[in-house]
């Protein structure tokens, strides 16, 4: 059972090493999207492919290299997946249904990793290693660079809607940053005992005298860049609370560091692009914040085990290993949904009910808490124009972000990116939860069973992937719902953004007046807290109070 | 029109380079990590077997299980896992949570069901039986149980397997890993190294493999 002093001692442990990494990380980051210098092997890649890396180009191009990338992701994800059965390594395992593949495909193209299949009964290796872990690194690559466009936008003056270019950035970012800390971390990980081989499931007589299979796979290669890419999908159906994926409290907080130390890094770049670390450092603050509030109420409830179930039982343990005990799952539950990633170390749908709830109100937060990789950043930074749009007419002046005024076009496009998750979530979850076809799929009843199908649109519209895991969502209906979700919630809002970023190009960057608001103090940090938590929660309370509100309650 | 060409054009470089992406994320780095892990930490990559010797082997068929997974235990005269929602019990291929929520009629039902069959099983009353002993873990094959579960058992297994009580609290103590750096995780027993333990003293065979 978990006591106060060692939950607060690993937290210690962990903010101590991102802290060590996160301006490291940052200033390298910044550099890697502002150096005009390409290394041998990125040239190699660009001549191979035929794309210009020098070519600025516009916003609607670099958008149009975002889809048409990411089309191609699906289209060969989704193929892959069907004609598993056909390829090496498949285990004997048959291709996927079309509508499964169809939901895998969308689920890894868009960074979600949402799974309504379980890894080891359902996919075989060469899938796995050569087409989901694939999109882990580039969907992640795909997000940042998006980031870093907004960044760019932001940093330049009257350059007519240029915001550098997607090859580039994208290449850079796998070949320069994910894929050595992931070799690294791969490594590490097997050394603490993650498995690593090609083996089919190895059969041992066990003391008892009955039969089990060890199941087996190049499982760390892809744990290291399911964290650090906030992907998520486990390799096995529990995820990082399986043995294999998550073996010892070393590699748990490991993994969790691997989760947070990019989106962490990614506002630290900012500050750098954007020419002032004082911008960069209040947006960090504001991620530190909400990260830091959502780990002491999850850590809270976990502990504090109110329910029937947890108060019979002497504690909340259900759906937790023992290895990790409350403290340390409900570190990582709270990292895993303040982040975009959805790996889990402990069921969420067994969470005390307002630990489940703070789970559904981090990702109902946009995932700006530190957020995705890419995503977070480029998510705070809208709501910090909503932000100093908001603080603009309070006080009756033209507001403005960075030196760029904020017009009617600006706050237009701020706002349909504030609105398209909600009104997928909101939608998504009323069809799912009247449809016959929806509430099948539900597991638990009553309230819960309202959060359970609740989790599901919300986790896939923020593009997070973690479950209540009791719905059955290995359905045509769930898996067609839940794939639109993912789509529109990541292509959606990432083309607002990128149409942001080159109307911020476009504009000149004015030196602050008497009348601009500082956006590096600390009163900027609270307001963008609280924007952020007013956004989210004029929108969800009602849906909230039915769910995890209620439950809690009774 | 204009935009369905451009989109379609960069379709085409976006197929490119996640081809030349595939061969080198997909191939190479899966193979250059199992390449390594294979050479420097054979043991650990292969699933950490163990035999009924309580070495260390990455040859299955000398294996009594892994030491990172738990595994289904019938006899009366061992240390008892956690309860698990993974297949019909412990079972790799379909690692399993109940999924169940804190309110769930099924899950307060099967919580006051296994208390009372602790309790009985045990001799002890039915408020010292702790949390992890009734409910059942994330995975499905949680290879652990809390100092406080293990405790509980020890009478028991000494009087099976004609150990004193000593012999065994020893062995738990041989198991028993405390938290990392003093503060992560939680302290915990290792139940199949223990089991094999508690067979080995008692001069009891292994099944044959």
């Amino acid at each position: 059972m978990s006591s106060l002093a060692p939950a607060l001692g690993q937290v210690a442990v962990l903010v101590a090493a991102l802290a060590l990494a996160v301006p490291f990380l940052g200033r390298y980051l910044a550099h890697v999207y502002t150096s005009p210098r390409h290394l041998a092997v990125e040239r190699a890649s660009y001549r191979l492919v035929r794309v210009d890396p020098d070519a600025d180009q516009h916003w609607r191009t670099y958008a149009m290299s975002v889809l048409g990338f990411s089309l191609a992701g699906v289209l060969v994800l989704y193929g892959f997946g069907r004609l598993q059965s056909h390829l090496p390594l498949s285990l004997g395992f048959p291709g996927l249904p079309a509508d499964g593949a169809w939901n895998t495909a969308v689920s890894f193209v868009t960074n979600t990793d949402w799974q309504w299949y379980s890894g080891e009964a359902a996919t075989g290796h060469l899938f796995q290693m050569s087409g989901l872990t694939v999109q882990n690194f580039v969907s992640a690559g795909v997000g940042m660079a998006v980031a870093a466009a907004l960044a760019r936008g932001l940093a330049r003056s009257l350059q007519d809607g240029r915001v550098g270019n997607f090859w580039s950035d994208l290449v850079r970012t796998v070949v320069r940053v994910l894929l050595p800390i992931s070799l690294v971390a791969a490594v590490l990980l097997v050394a603490l005992g993650v498995v690593q081989n090609l083996l089919e499931p190895q059969v041992v007589h066990t003391l008892a005298g009955g039969v089990q299979h060890v199941t087996g796979g190049p499982v760390a290669s892809q744990e290291a860049i399911k964290e650090l890419g906030t992907n998520g999908g486990g390799f096995y159906n529990a995820n990082s609370a399986h043995p294999f994926e998550n073996p010892s409290p070393l590699t748990d907080v490991f993994e969790i560091f691997l989760l947070l130390v990019i989106p962490f890094a990614m506002a630290w770049a900012f500050g750098i692009m954007v020419g002032d670390r004082r911008q960069g450092g209040a947006v960090l603050a504001v991620m530190v914040t909400l990260w830091g509030a959502g780990v002491a109420l999850l850590t809270w409830a976990e502990m504090a085990a109110p329910g029937t179930a947890p108060g019979l039982a002497g504690g909340a343990m259900e759906g937790k290993e023992t290895r990790f005990g409350e403290a340390a799952s409900a570190l990582f539950a709270a990292s895993t949904t303040g982040t975009s990633t959805g790996a889990v170390n402990s069921m969420h749908d067994s969470l005390t009910a307002p630990g489940g709830g703070v789970a559904l109100f981090n990702m109902m937060l946009g995932e700006v808490a530190p957020g995705g990789v890419g995503s977070g950043l480029y998510g705070l930074l809208m709501l910090a124009v909503v932000t100093v749009f908001l603080a603009g007419l309070m006080v009756g002046r033209t507001p403005e972000y960075l030196g760029k005024k904020i017009g009617q076009r600006e706050v237009t496009l701020v706002a349909c990116y504030v609105l398209t998750t909600p009104v997928l979530v909101l939608v998504g979850g009323a069809i799912g939860l009247t449809a016959s076809d929806g509430l099948a799929g539900l597991l638990n009843t009553g309230p819960h069973g309202l959060s359970e199908g609740l989790y599901a649109v919300t986790s896939a519209s923020n593009n997070n992937g973690s479950a209540f895991a009791g719905i059955t969502s290995s359905t045509p209906f769930w898996n067609t719902l839940l794939g639109l979700c993912m789509l529109f919630g990541r292509f959606l809002p990432m083309v607002f953004v990128l149409a942001l970023a080159g109307l911020f190009a476009g504009r000149q960057k004015l030196p602050p007046s008497a009348g601009t608001l500082p956006t590096h103090r600390p009163l900027f940090v609270v307001l963008l807290t609280g924007v952020a938590l007013v956004v989210v929660g004029l929108t969800y309370v009602p849906v909230l109070v039915l769910g995890p509100i209620v439950e809690s309650l009774s | 029109m204009k935009d369905l060409h451009a989109l379609f054009r960069h379709s085409l470089a976006g197929l490119r380079m996640l081809v030349a992406a595939t061969l080198l994320l997909g191939v190479v780095y899966p193979l250059v990590v199992t390449g390594i892990a294979q050479v420097a930490f054979p043991w650990r990559a292969d699933g950490s077997l163990v035999t009924a010797a309580g070495t260390h082997t990455t040859d299955a068929d000398k294996a009594v299980g892994s030491a990172l997974l738990g595994q289904l235990v019938d006899d009366p005269g061992l240390f008892q896992p956690r309860p698990s929602a993974a297949g019909d019990g412990y079972d790799p291929l379909n690692s399993y949570g109940s999924n169940l929520g804190p309110e769930s009629p099924d899950l307060i039902a099967a919580i006051k069901e296994r208390k009372a069959d602790i309790a009985e099983r045990e001799g002890v009353d039915p408020a010292e039986v702790p949390a992890d002993a009734v409910t059942a873990s994330g995975s499905g094959l949680d290879p652990d149980i809390s100092i406080q579960y293990a405790d509980l058992q020890v009478t028991r297994v000494a009087r099976a397997n004609d150990l004193t009580e000593a012999q065994v609290r020893g062995l738990v103590a041989d198991h028993t890993s405390a938290r990392t750096l003093g503060v992560l995780g939680e302290p915990r027993v290792n139940v199949l190294e223990l089991n094999i333990d508690v067979l080995r003293l008692a001069g009891r065979d292994a099944p044959p493999a």
